[in-house]
């Protein structure tokens, strides 16, 4: 890393943590739980990129991940005496009902749990292709949305779970997501992750370079799910209520939206998109609500949002295939020659 | 387990059959746009949910039932064309990861459009007592139209092969689902015999939409994404690219699904579930399907 490069990086990041601690401290709570989303997308939006863009796996279970991962979050966080006062139609299962644990050990759980899961998920899964991986995917996650459903003693089945205390704040939300995200880049510079673009590239062409395809696409897979459960854990610990229905497919949906929009396969577009489409989803929000105009009132519809988010994720597909990024990531030479205007000198340095 | 009488077992296998019927007609449009363009087209369940709104709405604005219908097929071939145009055609020749991400999207606009439109509530769909009327045989009671469905099912699948197999756009349809390059140099308009394709499989879905709407009358935007991945599994069971094998996966998902629940109270909770679990066995140990034939990939 040239040394000039290095001076801003520890720069941008010093002025991170200086807003974060502002944020934390003086901004109110509406605006620090967007952040708060944010990150948490961030995370999200790596773990499918992962698995979508970089090994080219179209998987559509993300929500399944989630679902385990803020279950196991909120099980584990919640107090006795808030479990009990949860669980008034069934009791929850014995060994549950006492075990409170803190927050890093649940949210560690939860990912480990997730990951169980999608390296169960994977295995069988994995040795189908294309569309077929994506429904059984897709019929992964719904399945676990109907178990979650219906074992009462353990998730409290169509109710959710209430009052799971708010541990997620900005330092665990964007520690996570820096983690994430310095993971990912050592993940996708290793050796294993040039056998996952391999892969996405040509897995004839991979297979025959003497690249295990099982053991590589188990390998994403299930490290995808790990960061999918820890960000469903974050998500639940911030929102304070989850209920089965929560983790439906639209879940899934806005976080391909996220990936699809940031370019898939790019770790900063991922970043990148994964604010870009949390805080417009915020900001749409009117869009939902009666409009007055002063002369005129337009009456608020209900789901014009996600209207215009769909017709969003269609353009980007029809017109703009690789998103904001591409395939490309960021860098300071980048940036500095983007904002300095210059054009960069064309190949054989004429002008 | 329960005790089941003879008269229960029968009641509960014509309403398998209905349903079977009605996942059977679905479940042809995947097959085909599957076997033409190699494409889950996502929005196919929501296609169906667009019928029977518009056969509610013919309806409602006092058509009787036999002018609403032909309408209603009308409307909706025309959607499904329009879907293929818009979100599919200009992607031809993009990777398939992209036509899949416009299939969801297309999926999700419409679904989110008819919520904008009509409303998120449930709309009671008209029931015609033509085809409602309870008939009694012996000690089973049912609906006149648990026997018209798999009957009108039966009539279509007839025509539907005749279509296929005996006719010039057939033969061109069978051509392109083998190979485009190909079919286009034999003088086949492949745009126009996708566009087709899409053309009947939305108009069988309008007619599964209309007798869905009579059978179960309650419907709301987002009925069609349940029975849209059902048929989709059906189609999977069947073979899929193989009109005969999906009305086959149809029948079997219906019928098994009905009855898991007559005999296993306990778990009608699963029973979405059940269709999932169904479909991974099936991909786990035939990936062809009943009468699906094998591709192998080319180099």
């Amino acid at each position: 890393m040239k040394k000039r490069d290095y001076y801003l990086t520890v720069i941008s990041l010093i002025l991170l943590v200086i807003f974060l601690y502002f944020a934390d401290r003086y901004m109110d709570a509406y605006i620090v739980r967007i952040l708060n989303l944010c990150a948490i997308y961030t995370v999200l939006g790596l773990s499918m990129n992962l698995i979508n863009g970089f090994t080219g796996l179209f998987s559509l279970g993300h929500a399944g991940f989630m679902a385990i991962g803020a279950y196991t979050t909120a099980i584990l966080t919640l107090s006795v005496n808030a479990k009990a006062q949860n669980f008034f139609l069934e009791p929850i299962a014995a060994p549950l009902a006492n075990v409170v644990l803190p927050f890093f050990p649940s949210l560690l759980l939860a990912g480990i749990l997730a990951a169980l899961a999608g390296f169960l998920i994977g295995a069988p899964a994995l040795r189908l292709k294309g569309d077929y991986l994506a429904i059984a995917t897709l019929g992964f996650a719904e399945i676990i949305r109907v178990i979650f459903t219906n074992t009462q003693n353990i998730t409290n089945g169509a109710l959710g779970l209430k009052g799971i205390p708010a541990y997620t704040n900005l330092w665990w939300s964007y520690g996570i997501a820096a983690f994430t995200v310095l993971f990912m880049v050592l993940l996708i510079n290793s050796s294993y992750g040039r056998a996952f673009k391999a892969i996405r590239e040509d897995e004839i062409a991979a297979e025959s370079m003497g690249i295990n395809l099982f053991k590589h696409k188990v390998m994403s897979f299930t490290i995808g799910a790990f960061f999918a459960g820890i960000g469903g854990g974050l998500l639940g610990n911030l929102l304070g209520t989850i209920d089965p229905a929560m983790f439906k497919f639209t879940l899934t949906f806005n976080i391909l939206l996220i990936i699809v929009l940031g370019g898939m396969g790019s770790i900063t577009g991922t970043v990148i998109s994964a604010f870009v489409v949390t805080i417009s989803q915020e900001a749409l929000r009117f869009l939902d609500q009666p409009m007055d105009l002063g002369f005129i009132v337009i009456p608020g519809v209900a789901g014009m949002r996600m209207v215009v988010f769909s017709i969003l994720l269609m353009l980007v597909v029809l017109f703009y295939r690789h998103g904001l990024m591409g395939t490309n990531e960021f860098s300071w030479d980048r940036l500095i020659n983007i904002l300095s205007f210059k054009k960069p000198l064309l190949k054989g340095g004429k002008k | 387990m329960i005790k089941m009488t003879s008269e229960m077992f029968l009641q509960h296998l014509a309403n398998g059959i209905s349903l079977g019927s009605l996942y059977a007609l679905i479940a042809i449009g995947y097959t085909m746009v599957y076997g033409i363009l190699r494409l889950i087209n996502f929005a196919h369940g929501d296609i169906f949910m667009m019928a029977t709104y518009f056969a509610f709405f013919g309806v409602f604005f006092g058509l009787p039932w036999y002018v609403s219908f032909p309408i209603t097929i009308i409307l909706t071939i025309i959607l499904g064309m329009t879907v293929e145009l818009a979100a599919y055609r200009s992607l031809r020749d993009a990777p398939k990861i992209s036509i899949m991400i416009s299939a969801i999207g297309a999926s999700f606009l419409i679904e989110n459009l008819a919520i904008v439109i009509f409303g998120g509530r449930p709309k009671a769909f008209p029931t015609e007592e033509l085809f409602t009327k309870v008939v009694h045989i012996g000690n089973v009671s049912v609906q006149r139209l648990t026997f018209i469905i798999p009957v009108v099912t039966a009539i279509l699948l007839i025509i539907l092969l005749y279509l296929i197999n005996k006719t010039k756009t057939g033969m061109a349809m069978r051509a392109v689902s083998k190979d485009h390059e190909t079919a286009r140099l034999m003088g086949v308009n492949i745009d126009r015999t996708i566009s087709i394709t899409f053309g009947i499989g939305s108009a069988l879905a309008a007619i599964g939409g209309v007798m869905w709407g009579l059978k179960f009358p309650q419907i709301q935007p987002l009925m069609g994404v349940m029975p849209g991945l059902k048929c989709f599994i059906a189609a999977v069971i069947g073979g899929i690219g193989n009109t005969t094998g999906a009305v086959i996966g149809g029948f079997f998902l219906g019928v098994s699904e009905i009855m898991l629940v007559a005999l296993l109270p306990g778990l009608t909770g699963y029973r979405d579930a059940f269709a999932f679990i169904i479909l991974i066995m099936v991909l786990l140990f035939k990936p062809t399907g009943i009468m699906g034939e094998k591709i192998s990939e080319k180099v």
